[in-house]
Formats: C-alpha cells, structure tokens, sequence
C-alpha cells in the first residue's frame, strides 16, 4: 500500500477510535451511540443466530431485483433512444432535470397503486437507477470512433457483427460507469423505501429498532449496511478507474 | 426554427405522460390513481390554502437553513483539500464512499442527537448537499492550469489579488455546478426527513395524504415539488452554462 493509502487507514482508525473512547468514556450518552466495538459484536451475534436473515436476504434480493431490469432495460432504452435522433432530442431536457427532482416523492403513489407488497419499491429502485443507465448507454454510443465504423465497412462485417465486436468493446468503459451508478443509486432508492414505509426489509428492521429504542439491533444493521455498501461501491470504483485508464478516457 | 422544432417535440412528449397518466388512471381505478385534470383542479384549490402556506413554509425554511449548513461546510471543505494536496489525496476517497452511502440508515443517529426536531432535519438535509459541493469545489481546484498561477508570479500579483482575479473566476463554473448538485441532495434529504418523522412540511404532507388515501392531495403536493425542483434546477444550470462560455 502507498503512504497515501496508509495515511487514510490510520484517519479512518483514528476516527473510529475517538468515536469508541467518546461512548467509553460517557462523552457520548450510550443511549444516542453505541461503541463501535459493541456495534461489530452486535452484529456478528446477529448474522450467527440468523434472526434478520430473512430481511436481509430480501432486502438484497430486491436490490439484485431492480440493479438488473434498470441495467437491462436502461441500456435497451438507450440503443433504441440513440438509434433515434428526434426521440432523443425531445427527451434530452428530461434527461437533464432527472435527478434534480426527488423523484423518491412518488413511492407513495407507488403505494396507492400498487399497495404495500416488494413492486413499489422495486419500482422506485428501478426508476432510480435507469436513467443513469440510458445516459450511460448514449453517452457510449457517441464515443464510438468513426474510424471503427469505417473499419467494419472496408471488412464488409454485418450489422450484428460490427455492433457486437467494436461497437461494444468501445462504448464498454461508458457502460460500466452506468452500471456502476445503476448500483448505487438502486441501492440508496431501496433502502430509503423500506426506511420510509415497508411491510419488511432491512431498511424497515432499522426503523423498527429506532422506534423500540434496540439501538444493538439499530447500530448492527447500520454498520452491515455501511459495510456493504462502501465495499461494494469501491470495488466497482476500481473496476471503473482501472476499465476507463484502458481506455484512454481515466483521469491521468 | 430548430429550436422551435424541439421544443414543440419536448411538449409531444410531456403530453404523452400525461396520457399515459390518464390510461393508467383507467386500469388502476380512481381510488388508487386520480385522473389528471381532477388532480389539478385540486392543486389549483389547494396550493393558495392556508395549509399549504404553512407546510411549504415549513419545508423552505428547514430547506434554506440545510443549504446555508452544506454550502458553507461544503465549500470550506473543499478548498482545504484542493489547496492542500495532502489533505486532498487521503480524503477523496473517503469522502466518494460517503457519497454513495445510503444516508438514510444514518437518520436515526441524527434523531437520536437532535430528536424530533428542525435541526435534526436541517442536518440530515445538509448531509446530503455537504458532498457533492466538497468534492466538486476539491477538483475545480485541482484543476486550474498551472500556466494561470505563472501568469500571476509574472504579473507580481499579491496573494489576494491572485485569488480574486485568477483564482476565483477559474474555479467559478464547476463550483456552481457543485452548488447545483447541492441544492438537488439538500432537497431530497430534507424531504426523506420529512417523510420518515415530522408533522410539518412538504413531506410529512404527503405520507399523511397517502395514510388517509387522499391521493389527490399527495399527488398534487408531488407535483408542484416536481416543478420547484425541476425549474430551479434550470436556472441553475442555465448560471453554468453562461460562466462556462464566459471562460
């Protein structure tokens, strides 16, 4: 590991450290946040007697759920919306106040519609992270260089073959930035509804540790979700980095 | 001509949400989904009521006082760690991770400290928008071509001239774009804050319709949200995009 990468373990140890002898010490009142040493034992006591098990697998099951048809459906949506000039100019304003708007106001229109059940929130994630896809897959598509196109006329390939073996490989780096998002973003839009209004899930466990004053439940599934979340996130953001360097688009 | 062209293209397009609206309308019933002219009919009653005043109020100011927190926080912290390189390079990843976290889980945290309570949402609200403008203020100084701090030596600039004259203006546009995402997050934040335990605003309107089934209502309060959200989000980008051309 760099000096750098060091430098920022012993930040993260040192804030995690003040933060346990704050709560040791009685400087933060044990009923507001618990040490972190406690948090860590009490979630390991939980994963092993399997008590949120259920929630938690449904909770990433929904995520998994609409991770999928966002990126599925995002990157078919935008081949059709690149394929299109007009289409895609008229929704170009759209694309662009997307997510200025809390579009998470909504799920309670989900709710009326669809009722209480996974569809609403399956919804909301997948409203979430689709548009990021579909920019993604149009950004992408534009980047393709001309010269590839060229290339695949003096080899007279197919339609079918030049999309699959240059089109693809180039508009890569861009679709993996989306998928990227389409993660996090469906993520985040997952929790958020099981937090708000949920018959299960994680989000809604959390919330019913809050509301029963269980802050060793509370600050478990806090810090597996935390853990969760930063270690998928990185790993998709080395991916990217490395992915995008290769070709010539990363940050130098 | 173009122009007109697209913009007639982009009302094709918002005409055929609403008719899509109006389908779904028809498949799901008038209970679960109210048509589109009764609901804005209803928004038309409804928005200069009283009880609108005050809950909009109450979300505003909530609103007005997290963007003060993030703006100010934000930009603090990224020009620390734009200008020291050090800082900049162990941080940013940290502060990335924050980012894509689901902040959401850390509200009970907040309503442990704070308790039910303005500040509690104000800082929710300010955690959200603190980020992006952080991290957007970071790389616009990063940024700046080194050619520009030369011209400055050469011109036996003083410190603050140097910042007021080459610094400022340099950074200016990608800054905004920060303060736009941050204006966006900020919103959202204390909106979710609202929709998980308040009495007052916006948002704690809208689950309070929705227990009631007075979809209407809900619907109407999303709506004019959407259009706060959206119309200032275009002012916003529109401030961008002539600095941008101005550099």
């Amino acid at each position: 590991m760099s000096k750098i990468g060091w430098l920022r373990l012993a930040v993260i140890v040192i804030a995690v450290g003040l933060l346990e002898l704050a709560c040791r010490t009685g400087l933060i009142d044990h009923r507001v946040v618990i040490p972190p040493s406690e948090m860590a034992a009490a979630l390991v006591r939980l994963l092993i007697s399997g008590q949120a098990n259920d929630q938690i697998a449904r909770t990433f099951g929904i995520v998994v759920t609409a991770v999928l048809i966002a990126v599925i459906g995002g990157f078919s949506l935008g081949v059709t919306i690149h394929a299109l000039p007009r289409v895609r100019h008229a929704l170009d304003p759209f694309f662009a106040t997307y997510y200025a708007v809390p579009i998470f106001i909504f799920y309670p229109v989900m709710i009326a519609i669809f009722g209480l059940s996974a569809i609403p929130i399956v919804l909301m994630g997948v409203a979430t992270a689709i548009v990021a896809m579909i920019i993604a897959t149009l950004n992408g598509l534009d980047r393709v260089p001309r010269v590839l196109t060229k290339v695949a006329r003096l080899h007279r390939m197919g339609r079918i073959a030049t999309a699959l073996r240059l089109k693809l490989p180039a508009a890569a780096p861009h679709l993996f930035t989306g998928v990227k998002l389409a993660v996090s973003y469906g993520f985040i839009a997952v929790i958020a509804s099981e937090f708000i209004l949920a018959p299960s899930g994680l989000g809604r466990v959390i919330s019913d540790a809050y509301t029963d004053f269980n802050n060793q439940r509370m600050y478990a599934l806090m810090l597996l979700l935390i853990v969760v979340a930063t270690v998928v996130n990185m790993v998709l953001h080395v991916f990217d980095q490395r992915w995008a360097e290769r070709r010539g688009i990363g940050k130098p | 001509m173009i122009a007109a062209k697209r913009a007639a293209d982009t009302l094709i397009v918002l005409a055929a949400i609403l008719v899509a609206w109006q389908i779904l309308h028809q498949a799901v019933g008038s209970t679960a989904l109210p048509a589109p002219v009764p609901t804005l009919t209803y928004l038309a009653e409804f928005v200069p009521s009283a009880r609108f005043a005050e809950n909009a109020w109450a979300t505003l100011v909530t609103f007005f006082w997290a963007l003060i927190l993030s703006y100010a926080l934000g930009l603090a912290i990224g020009v620390w760690m734009g200008v020291h390189r050090l800082s900049g390079a162990v941080g940013e990843p940290i502060l990335i991770s924050l980012y894509t976290l689901p902040k959401i889980t850390l509200y009970p945290v907040v309503l442990l400290i704070f308790g039910l309570s303005m500040p509690g949402r104000v800082t929710f609200g300010a955690m959200h928008g603190v980020l992006p403008v952080a991290l957007l203020t970071m790389n616009a100084i990063r940024n700046i071509p080194p050619v520009y701090l030369k011209a400055a030596r050469t011109l036996h600039l003083s410190e603050w001239q140097t910042i007021v004259t080459v610094l400022f203006p340099a950074t200016l546009p990608e800054v905004v774009a920060g303060l736009r995402i941050g204006f966006t997050l900020s919103l959202l934040g204390v909106l979710l804050a609202e929709m998980f335990a308040s009495e007052h605003g916006l948002g704690s309107l809208i689950i309070n319709a929705m227990q009631l089934l007075q979809n209407e209502e809900m619907i109407t309060v999303a709506v004019v949200l959407f259009l706060f959200a959206a119309l200032a989000n275009s002012l916003l980008l529109w401030i961008e995009h002539r600095l941008h051309r101005r550099v």
